[in-house]
């Protein structure tokens, strides 16, 4: 049995943070789940994917955010507990759904995570996802720690329920990735149908409709006010002259600086977790012999505006500070030490840092950066377009997946990313406004995802560029989930559709469309170069699978390759390819057979033919 | 209760997600509060992995730099490189077996001198533990139990709050079935080159 399936109340395990959230949102008895995939919430999906596939849970991989927030504000809308998870800036893709849904609620709870991903871990922005509730007017609440977050979902629905409305559940990379002891409780059940009721004067949102929802929003809006107000995640800890206002993981670090300052009997600490409305009158209520107040929290000034907002409402002028120069940043990530000092600073405490060893005399230590696995077939389709492109001036856009990694040189394919897709939409305007060749790079689920629209924009528009589908069969960089791309069945998985890319390019009106196979490198950069030659959108499909998630599956292996004495050390391999299965060895070029996948995409650049497949013994 | 704070650092792929696994397990079996937090996504590409894990009465999930009281790194030069999260007091285990990063094949940076990398650590911290736990996987018959020798060598320190019995639980309970045995005898060798080298 799955084992956030357990039924054992009391129990206590050691938990991911997606776990633990993935648990209390089964405990509460979510019965309808979808997402895209996206770090740092991969893992929530990926383990209400595998619940479902031994529970009545219903689960899916939803071609993006928007379409996974409306299936689930449908199921929502039917009588059924409902999940959408995504990471931060999935929510702009479904800030379209999620704007109006707002006004038309749920009957049943909805909850939305948005990851949250301060510091850039694996993200294009770091975005506070926070001011989505003051844009829709919908409630956020925020765990400051693992095992909070499993408690909190399960109110996150009681809530959605009680309000009408969807919850936003916002978490930051921190509780995602993380891991603590977490106690099961007790499981709800799953209640997986409902009915829905016919009611177009509160469904279909046309301006006559909406002017009302949109009365009856603000209504809400001031329940959630008093729910915020009264809410247990809103509490204060210790009584004392100093003010801190903290959520998320902050908490944890103020709480830890508290014990570390020796100053407990001094500060007096407001946690706040729901926060969106902000608790007025509970803030209102705290400013009550503060002295001065230092509000702590990643990202943005959300809280610090709403609290000084608070304060000029009361008339009350004890100094308030937080995103200053010389205190706390809009930047990144915080961290122990950052937050003790601050604290130590803002409130005038003693307080000497911990003597860190000198470290000038360390050498530069050689970068370890990310890079494509050895015998990706990105490495090879990207070699094969640097080849066809050669002499041409070219434009890149990429797009955001495992190859994006093929920016960084030696490979060096990549010039503009901005989103999920838009390489394909960027490549209309680059063609439009330059006289360059545009080549654009997308994967086969970044494709479905956003780069269609592009596409068709593209032919419906005449623009002339060259689209390169990287066809790996999976969702590599968040983990080899499916999408609507996949084979399913060969993956042993029944009940799902497929789709062709090469039908829906073809279908799209594309008039030059190739599809070829990356490892044979002669034939695949004569067909890009010809793609290259055409006038007007032509679409490259490069088809092999993600060898890596070939490695998982057990699939068959190719033999590693070697290299022979033949080689003259001309470094081709090398400094064309950056496999990183290659290393020197007394100034030998060597292949690590435990890494080479036998692509042998080497061994057809090398100008000796010095790289040879290992012969059986 | 004191704390403890522990930072795990290696490269994609050494398997040190699992150690902290067992650790965090061991600490469960010995009702000692524990946190613990790592680095998913790009990293996962060949980078650096690194994850921290907290024992004790604590909230925090990472660790400042200059706070680790034990740092175990599965790579020489990334030993070096997490230098930033030590103090003076700090115990160092380092895999002396080096993985040089690609950057040095395709020549835009030089691998650190292992001598000198070893005198550069224990010049700046309380105790260095420093041994090829490659060879020593090898020798317990199982290539990737690194991540077991070295917790074997973390165990003998009794830096963190665990027993060696508790630990070896968790080895037992965590790891796969058909390794467990050679697991176990990595964590030995692991302790016991750690114990010659007090
Ligand atoms: S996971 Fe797959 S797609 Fe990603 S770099 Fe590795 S081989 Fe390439």
């Amino acid at each position: 049995m799955h084992k956030l399936l357990v039924d054992n109340p009391g129990q206590k395990s050691l938990l991911l943070g997606n776990e633990a959230i993935a648990r209390g949102a089964i405990e509460a008895g979510v019965a309808f789940t979808s997402t895209y995939p996206g770090t740092p919430s991969s893992e929530i999906s990926l383990n209400f994917f595998q619940v479902s596939q031994e529970s009545d849970l219903y689960f899916e991989y939803s071609t993006n955010e928007k379409v996974a927030l409306e299936v689930a504000s449908a199921a929502a809308n039917s009588g059924v507990r409902s999940m959408c998870v995504m990471k931060h800036v999935g929510v702009n893709v479904a800030a379209d759904a999620l704007m109006t849904l707002a006004y038309v609620g749920v009957k049943k709870g909805l909850v939305i995570l948005t990851a949250d991903d301060p510091y850039m871990f694996s993200s294009q922005n770091e975005q506070d996802n926070r001011y989505y509730g003051k844009l829709s007017g919908l409630p956020i609440l925020e765990p400051s720690s693992v095992d909070e977050a499993k408690e909190m979902i399960i109110h996150a629905f009681d809530l959605s329920e009680k309000l009408q409305e969807p919850v936003i559940f916002r978490t930051t990379t921190r509780i995602n990735h993380s891991t603590a002891i977490v106690e099961y409780g007790a499981l709800k059940e799953r209640i997986t149908k409902g009915d829905f009721t016919k009611d177009p004067f509160n469904y279909v949102t046309v301006p006559a409709v909406s002017r009302r929802l949109h009365v009856k929003l603000l209504e809400n809006y001031k329940k959630s006010e008093e729910l915020t107000n009264t809410s247990e995640y809103n509490f204060i800890n210790g009584t004392g002259p100093y003010g801190i206002i903290c959520n998320g993981v902050s908490y944890g670090y103020v709480s830890d600086a508290v014990n570390d300052l020796c100053i407990k009997d001094k500060v007096k600490v407001l946690r706040i977790g729901f926060s969106h409305p902000m608790p007025k009158s509970v803030i209102r209520d705290f400013f009550n012999g503060c002295e001065k107040i230092l509000v702590i929290e990643e990202g943005e000034a959300y809280m610090e505006e709403a609290i000084k907002a608070i304060a000029q409402e009361n008339k009350i002028t004890i100094p308030i500070a937080g995103k200053t120069e010389d205190l706390l940043s809009r930047l990144y990530e915080f961290d122990p030490a950052l937050v003790r000092e601050s604290m130590a600073k803002y409130f005038n405490i003693p307080y000497k840092a911990i003597d860190k060893p000198d470290l000038t005399d360390i050498p530069e230590i050689p970068q370890r950066p990310p890079n494509l696995c050895a015998g990706c077939s990105h490495r090879a389709t990207f070699y094969a377009l640097q080849k066809a492109s050669e002499g041409m001036e070219t434009i890149i856009p990429n797009d955001i997946g495992c190859y994006t990694l093929g920016f960084m040189p030696p490979l060096s394919v990549g010039d503009f990313l901005i989103c999920m897709g838009s390489s394909t939409g960027t490549a209309g305007g680059f063609a439009q406004t330059t006289d360059k060749k545009v080549i654009s790079v997308i994967g086969d689920s970044t494709f479905f995802h956003s780069g269609i629209p592009g596409l068709i924009n593209g032919v419906f528009n005449n623009h002339n560029f060259t689209l390169v589908i990287l066809d790996n069969e999976t969702t590599a960089m968040t983990g080899h989930q499916p999408n609507p791309g996949v084979d399913m069945k060969g993956l042993n998985f029944e009940g799902y559709g497929q789709i062709s890319i090469e039908k829906v390019v073809k279908g799209l009106g594309v008039q030059h469309v190739t599809i070829i196979k990356p490892y044979k490198i002669r034939k695949s950069v004569e067909a890009i170069r010809e793609a290259l030659d055409f006038k007007g959108v032509s679409v490259i499909i490069s088809k092999e699978p993600c060898t890596l998630y070939e490695k998982s599956l057990k699939k068959k292996q190719r033999k590693p390759f070697y290299v022979s004495d033949k080689c003259k050390k001309h470094k081709d391999c090398i400094n064309d390819l950056g496999c990183p299965a290659f290393f020197i060895e007394d100034s030998n070029i060597k292949i690590d057979p435990a890494m080479c996948t036998g692509c042998a995409v080497c061994a057809q650049i090398c100008p000796e033919n010095a790289i040879m497949p290992v012969k059986d013994n | 209760m004191d704390i403890t704070r522990l930072i795990i650092t290696a490269v994609g792929g050494q398997g040190n997600l699992l150690s902290s696994k067992v650790l965090g397990e061991a600490a469960l079996l010995s009702d000692i509060p524990v946190r613990m937090s790592e680095i998913h996504g790009m990293a996962q590409r060949g980078g650096v992995v690194e994850s921290a894990l907290l024992f004790g009465d604590v909230k925090s999930t990472i660790i400042s730099d200059g706070e680790a009281d034990v740092l175990v790194s599965f790579e020489p030069a990334e030993a070096l490189r997490a230098m930033n999260k030590c103090k003076s007091e700090t115990v160092v285990i380092t895999n002396l077996a080096p993985l040089p990063p690609f950057t040095v094949t395709i020549g835009s940076g030089a691998y650190p001198d292992i001598d000198k990398l070893q005198d550069l650590i224990s010049s700046k911290v309380s105790r260095l533990i420093a041994f090829d736990a490659v060879a020593l996987s090898k020798e317990a018959g199982n290539i990737m139990a690194v991540n077991m020798v070295l917790l074997g060598a973390l165990a003998q320190t009794g830096i963190l709050p665990l027993t060696v019995e508790n630990i070896k639980t968790a080895i037992k309970t965590r790891t796969k079935k058909t390794f467990v045995e050679t697991n176990l005898k990595a964590f030995d060798l692991g302790y016991s080159e750690a114990e010659k080298q007090n």
